[in-house]
């Protein structure tokens, strides 16, 4: 395979790993809000303490996570750009 | 222009520096006048016409006549600021001063909107930002157009973000009307004509590097008007410094409160226009069905979030790609700093407003009493709220006090007894979201107007003055057409901001992520998809909203985008497989944008 080719395969398994996080972080724990809610975290109900903040603040670490990476990625494959 | 503006860009920290400390010692300025004896309306109006100015001002100096600065500031807006001018041009007036008291009305069940606003990002940064960057387009229409061929597909994208996009508008100079008109004591209808006026101030003479800078102002003012009042209430009731982190056990405590108050179990008898009283419970979650609508209600502000062309379009921007993924990451943490505060400020308001012990509570106390506050007769002459007895026991229930999502923002600092500065702040705080948002919004409109339907349809030999003056006279006739449409009132500011992200994502989300990540993707399944998804979105809203139709699943006319997005996928995949395969250009085209290394795709000055 080309360094082309494998540069995009290995961005894909990223990007999918990062997107499967994603959706347990927006959509699946949500399905279980009430069931969550049940026991407490430094004070506030589970479910509802992951949608007002929790939850949002994965997301920025998913970020910063999959830029990193990414940028390794480019990097290993000299598809980088040039600064 | 690079040797030009380079010392420019190396200066930035320190102008905006500069201006933070100028607008905080102008807030300590009219602390200092208000002790001094100084008006409330007086300080109302230095506010607005203050900062108003200034973003006129930035928007002076960075007119332009170049195309590469008019429509992406040259490309070389650094990660970080253009996260600022991104957080900016999100969060609306609606982010500013309708989001805590949806949050205080809706509970759990609301807090959906949060979820699904920054978890968009996630989609935008792993899915689109990085790729358009590469692309080099000027417009998101501009991408379709490219990517698929063909004056079709970039007219449908072209429809598709102007209906999302104009939709969006009327409800951001709504909200810039309603704030000049109560800060300056003129009727709403020469407010809205006021908001437009700052708004194109800021946007007309340099397009979108005119936009950015403002926009980074507006930025740092919306998040200080934000944060001062909460930290402020919060320390008076001692919960420290970063309410954030510790308003846990207020949200229990919140709870207690509602049980004693029989928020839910008690319902209103009478109804006042505009006005809620509260049932909604804050935390409970509900059952399979709200769970679902909540999950539902997130997916659609997520895929919407990254198939809106006016933040798409702020990541073409930055000097590369690298600072295009930067750059999201940047544009969620400034977001995250005011979405993670408004469930703090609405349960701060719910104490206020509910706990008996507390000088500020009402509920359950004597009707004279509570009709003799100050707060409660200035805002009910305004029709912002309504105390009714309607059982005539002469106590206030909960269910005898009804009021407008809006106050929780705009009066909560006098609720809790804060000097009249910091209404003012907050007032400035919201005018500057609602025309970061009104700004960014025209502009994609007018540019996507100006490039893709005059200069690549209509008219491709046309000179870069001539579409330079097109794109501002389209500029000012769509702010126009907005303000007008706005004065007429039609919508509440939330129901049309959440219509913007499904009408979007019905056209948009599909053929903008398989333009890059299937190449098999052809002309003919875009503008299929993209037409039968923004069609089945648009007549199912019509079916539900005004048809009398039943809702499908519980996705009503909030949710609308999973049909549109579902039948656009499938159109797209289907219509793509039964034609013929892209050329060997555009397939060369799609390999090209997967790397960040190189030229991009589209030449500079396409």
């Amino acid at each position: 395979m080309s360094d082309i080719a494998q540069h995009w395969a290995e961005t894909r398994s990223l990007t999918t790993k990062i997107l499967i996080l994603w959706f347990i972080f927006s959509i699946g724990i949500f399905f279980f809000a009430d069931a969550l809610n049940s026991f407490t975290f430094f004070g506030w109900p589970f479910g509802f303490y992951m949608a007002a903040q929790g939850s949002l603040a994965i997301f920025v670490v998913l970020i910063v996570v999959l830029n990193t990476k990414q940028e390794k990625i480019d990097e290993k494959y000299g598809l980088a750009e040039d600064e | 222009m690079e040797q030009e503006k380079k010392p420019f860009i190396e200066m930035l920290p320190k102008v905006y520096g500069l201006y933070t400390g100028g607008f905080i010692a102008f807030i300590i300025l009219m602390a200092v006048l208000e002790q001094m004896g100084l008006g409330a309306e007086t300080i109302g109006i230095l506010f607005i016409a203050f900062t108003v100015v200034v973003y006129a001002g930035i928007g002076w100096l960075s007119r332009t006549m170049q195309v590469e600065a008019y429509y992406v500031a040259g490309r070389q807006v650094p990660a970080l600021f253009n996260g600022m001018a991104t957080a900016a041009d999100w969060m609306s007036g609606a982010s500013f001063v309708a989001m805590a008291g949806g949050i205080y009305f809706g509970g759990h069940g609301y807090l959906a909107f949060l979820v699904g606003w920054t978890g968009g990002y996630v989609l935008v940064a792993s899915l689109m930002a990085p790729y358009l960057r590469k692309f080099g387009c000027y417009t998101v229409p501009d991408f379709i157009g490219t990517r698929y061929g063909g004056n079709l597909a970039r007219l449908f994208g072209v429809i598709v973000l102007v209906v999302a996009s104009f939709t969006y508008v009327t409800a951001q100079i709504n909200a810039t009307g309603t704030i000049a008109s109560r800060a300056l004591q003129i009727p709403f209808e020469v407010g809205v004509w006021f908001g437009l006026f700052g708004i194109l101030l800021c946007s007309m003479l340099g397009g979108m590097r005119a936009v950015t800078w403002t926009q980074v102002a507006q930025y740092i003012v919306l998040i200080i008007a934000y944060l001062i009042p909460v930290i402020w209430m919060s320390n008076k009731q001692d919960f420290g410094l970063i309410p954030q982190l510790v308003y846990g056990d207020a949200v229990q405590r919140v709870t207690e409160l509602e049980q004693l108050h029989q928020v839910g179990v008690l319902k209103p008898t009478e109804s006042f226009a505009g006005l809620k009283a509260l049932t909604v419970p804050f935390v409970a979650a509900g059952g399979v069905m709200e769970a679902w609508k909540f999950v539902t209600l997130a997916f659609c502000m997520m895929a919407g979030t990254a198939s809106l062309p006016h933040i798409l379009m702020r990541y073409f921007t930055t000097p590369s790609v690298k600072s295009a993924r930067r750059s999201v990451a940047w544009s969620l943490f400034f977001i995250f700093l005011l979405y993670f505060t408004a469930p703090a400020l609405a349960t701060f308001t719910k104490l206020q407003i509910l706990d008996p012990n507390l000088a500020s509570g009402i509920i359950g106390k004597a009707i004279a009493e509570v009709n003799a506050l100050d707060w409660i007769q200035k805002w009910s002459t305004v029709g912002f709220l309504a105390i009714s007895d309607s059982n005539g026991d002469g106590i206030l229930q909960i269910n005898e006090f009804f009021m407008r999502g809006d106050i929780v923002v705009l009066a909560t600092p006098e609720i809790a007894g804060l000097p009249y500065v910091i209404s003012g702040l907050v007032a400035a705080g919201g005018m500057a979201a609602a025309m970061s948002t009104a700004d960014g919004l025209l502009l994609a409109i007018a540019n996507a107007l100006s490039h893709d339907l005059y200069y690549k349809i209509i008219d491709p030999t046309a000179e870069t003055a001539k579409r330079l003056i097109v794109a501002r006279v389209l500029l000012v006739v769509l702010g126009a057409a907005g303000a007008f449409v706005a004065s007429l009132k039609l919508t509440s500011i939330l129901g049309a901001v959440a219509w913007a992200f499904d009408f979007a994502m019905s056209g948009l989300f599909f053929p903008l992520i398989l333009g890059v990540w299937w190449k098999r993707a052809n002309r003919q399944g875009a503008c299929a998809g993209m037409f039968m998804g923004f069609l089945s979105g648009t007549w199912y809203l019509y079916m539900v909203h005004w048809g009398g139709m039943e809702p499908w699943l519980g996705i009503d006319h909030l949710r609308f985008g999973i049909i549109g997005c579902s039948v656009n996928l499938v159109t797209m995949i289907v219509v793509s497989l039964a034609t013929e395969e892209p050329d060997e250009a555009t397939q060369k085209m799609v390999d090209d944008v997967r790397y960040p290394k190189g030229e991009t795709v589209l030449s500079a000055s396409h």
